[in-house]
């Protein structure tokens, strides 16, 4: 059975900095067209600097490292985009206590935790909504961690429906009917964030 | 565009804020603005901040009569809860921080992170949202109205509360009167470029303007072609004074959103006053100038704040900051 431990966790972080590294120029463009054309540089800083303190301090317990990540992006991000995926991951770490290892069925309930607390801290606002609903797909499926894959699937398909979509949150709502038709940045970096997930349980399960 | 690197431009320009005004103590690399004297002994302190590219909001508006620190953001970016923290323990003399927070999503999440982790720390805060920009009509199924030009008179009238004394729930009540008497609408005659992105963020060919612009380039109520001076003026006032209603005098605001010269700017308050006075409403100050900037864009936006005898005693008061500065 596949068990993740704090070296599974650090791996994402880093596959998530990379994919969103490699993205950030097409993210601040969605940005642009609907919102302040930071999305994509402000999430780069952050994820950067995640993998930079995870690197120097290297937690050994699988919620550590998200607690620390979380922190670390609430840190260095700023706008709405720090507060909602640093809370979503410093929850979800929070919500896996100290073990040394978790089941993905752990991540999973972990993963509802922190959305739900962390949509409480946000109030439900801004990009970020779509970041924690789209995480749900991998965390409400994710009965086998290879099933993430369906969610970041998902999670693709969400940030291109959302061109269907009338933003309520955030600045993209001033845009009234006009955001309707744009691809939603936040819900385009949620899937960046959860195929880092699924790439990183493909690569474990297929070392296993 | 006058850079060296689009990521260092807030650290350079804080490096420059220090050199340039000595009464400043400029924590560049925890971004943080403090007016050198604090905590100042039995005050409540005020913070404000926000992201950067509004310049002198608000780290102009640090100094004795106004704000005891600001907290600036990576462009267009709120700020990190952790700056704010560090401000708010700088300034603590014991009485409690106000913090002025700007209604912008990201500005809001950040501030209530800042606010909790202060307490935990010992220090006493209330927060004010300033939400003043009527172009935002639908504001029930928007993140809300934003905050703009009246973030100034918010801080100004609060800090000089603050300076005769006041205890922080009564410095927070004369902050959101100040917010609830106030009302802005803006206007863009080209569009911004960030350095991060090198390139206009919205669309607005020449001989075209946006009414109702945001300070981020957010669009407005609609686009129309080149209006003169005299009839955007009509059409600013009217919106301001349809939602204000005011039945006392104005303070107004005339600002710039940084590209348009002050040549023009003057030109336009002409207009501005010929307009209320039609109107029948009565001017108590005027005070015009690039405030509330929005990096390069051309434009301008009119606050106008109606005031009691007691608000405009307290916006008379001393105030010795970088962009603001009068009675000392």
């Amino acid at each position: 059975m596949l068990v993740l431990d704090a070296e599974f966790f650090r791996r994402w972080m880093s596959a998530a900095a990379a994919a969103v590294d490699r993205e950030a120029g097409r993210l601040t463009e969605l940005d642009s067209a609907i919102g302040d054309a930071d999305h994509g540089s402000n999430l780069q800083r952050g994820f950067a600097a995640v993998a930079a303190v995870l690197d120097k301090e290297q937690p050994a317990a699988p919620g550590a490292v998200l607690a620390l990540a979380g922190r670390q992006l609430i840190s260095t991000v700023g706008g709405a985009s720090g507060p909602l995926y640093g809370t979503l991951l410093r929850r979800t770490g929070k919500a896996l206590g100290d073990e040394a290892e978790v089941t993905p069925e752990r991540l999973a309930e972990a993963l509802r935790a922190g959305r739900r607390r962390g949509g409480a801290a946000g109030r439900g606002e801004g990009r970020g909504q779509d970041d924690a609903g789209r995480a749900d797909p991998g965390g409400r499926r994710a009965r086998r961690v290879a099933v993430v894959r369906r969610g970041a699937d998902g999670g693709g398909r969400g940030g291109a429906r959302d061109r269907t979509l009338q933003a309520r949150k955030g600045r993209a709502s001033y845009l009234g009917e006009r955001s309707i038709g744009h691809q939603d940045p936040g819900a385009t970096s949620s899937a960046l964030l959860i195929g880092a997930l699924a790439d990183t349980a493909d690569s474990t399960e297929g070392a296993a | 565009m006058l850079i060296n690197v689009a990521e260092t431009v807030v650290a350079d320009a804080l490096r420059g804020m220090a050199a340039a005004h000595p009464q400043l103590t400029v924590d560049v690399e925890n971004r943080v603005v403090v007016r050198r004297d604090a905590p100042v002994a039995d005050k409540v302190g005020l913070v404000s901040g926000g992201g950067s590219g509004h310049e002198p909001l608000h780290g102009g508006f640090v100094g004795p009569g106004m704000l005891s620190a600001a907290c600036p953001g990576e462009v267009f970016t709120s700020p990190v809860p952790d700056q704010m923290v560090r401000a708010a323990a700088g300034v603590d003399s014991g009485q409690g921080v106000l913090f002025v927070v700007k209604n912008y999503t990201g500005d809001v999440l950040n501030f209530d992170m800042a606010a909790e982790l202060a307490e935990d720390e010992g220090v006493r805060v209330a927060k004010v949202v300033v939400d003043d920009d009527v172009a935002v009509t639908d504001s029930l199924f928007t993140a809300g109205r934003r905050g703009t030009g009246a973030t100034l008179f918010v801080e100004k009238i609060a800090a000089a509360a603050a300076e005769e004394g006041a205890p922080l729930d009564r410095v927070a009540a004369v902050a959101r009167q100040v917010n609830e008497s106030s009302r802005s609408f803006g206007v863009a005659l080209s569009a911004v470029t960030t350095p991060a992105k090198g390139s206009p963020t919205f669309d607005l060919p020449p001989g075209e303007l946006e009414l109702g612009i945001g300070i981020h380039g957010e669009p407005g109520r609609e686009r129309r072609p080149m209006m003169t001076s005299g009839e955007i003026a009509d059409f600013v006032v009217d919106a301001v004074l349809e939602d204000l209603r005011p039945t006392r005098p104005v303070l107004v605001l005339v600002n710039g959103m940084g590209a348009t010269p002050l040549l023009e700017l003057y030109g336009f308050n002409a207009e501005v006053q010929r307009v209320l006075s039609g109107r029948g409403v009565a001017v108590a100050r005027t005070l015009v100038g690039n405030y509330v900037t929005s990096l390069d864009m051309a434009g301008c936006s009119v606050t106008l704040c109606q005031v009691d005898e007691e608000l405009l005693r307290l916006w008379d008061a001393p105030v010795e900051t970088a962009a603001l500065r009068w009675g000392r």
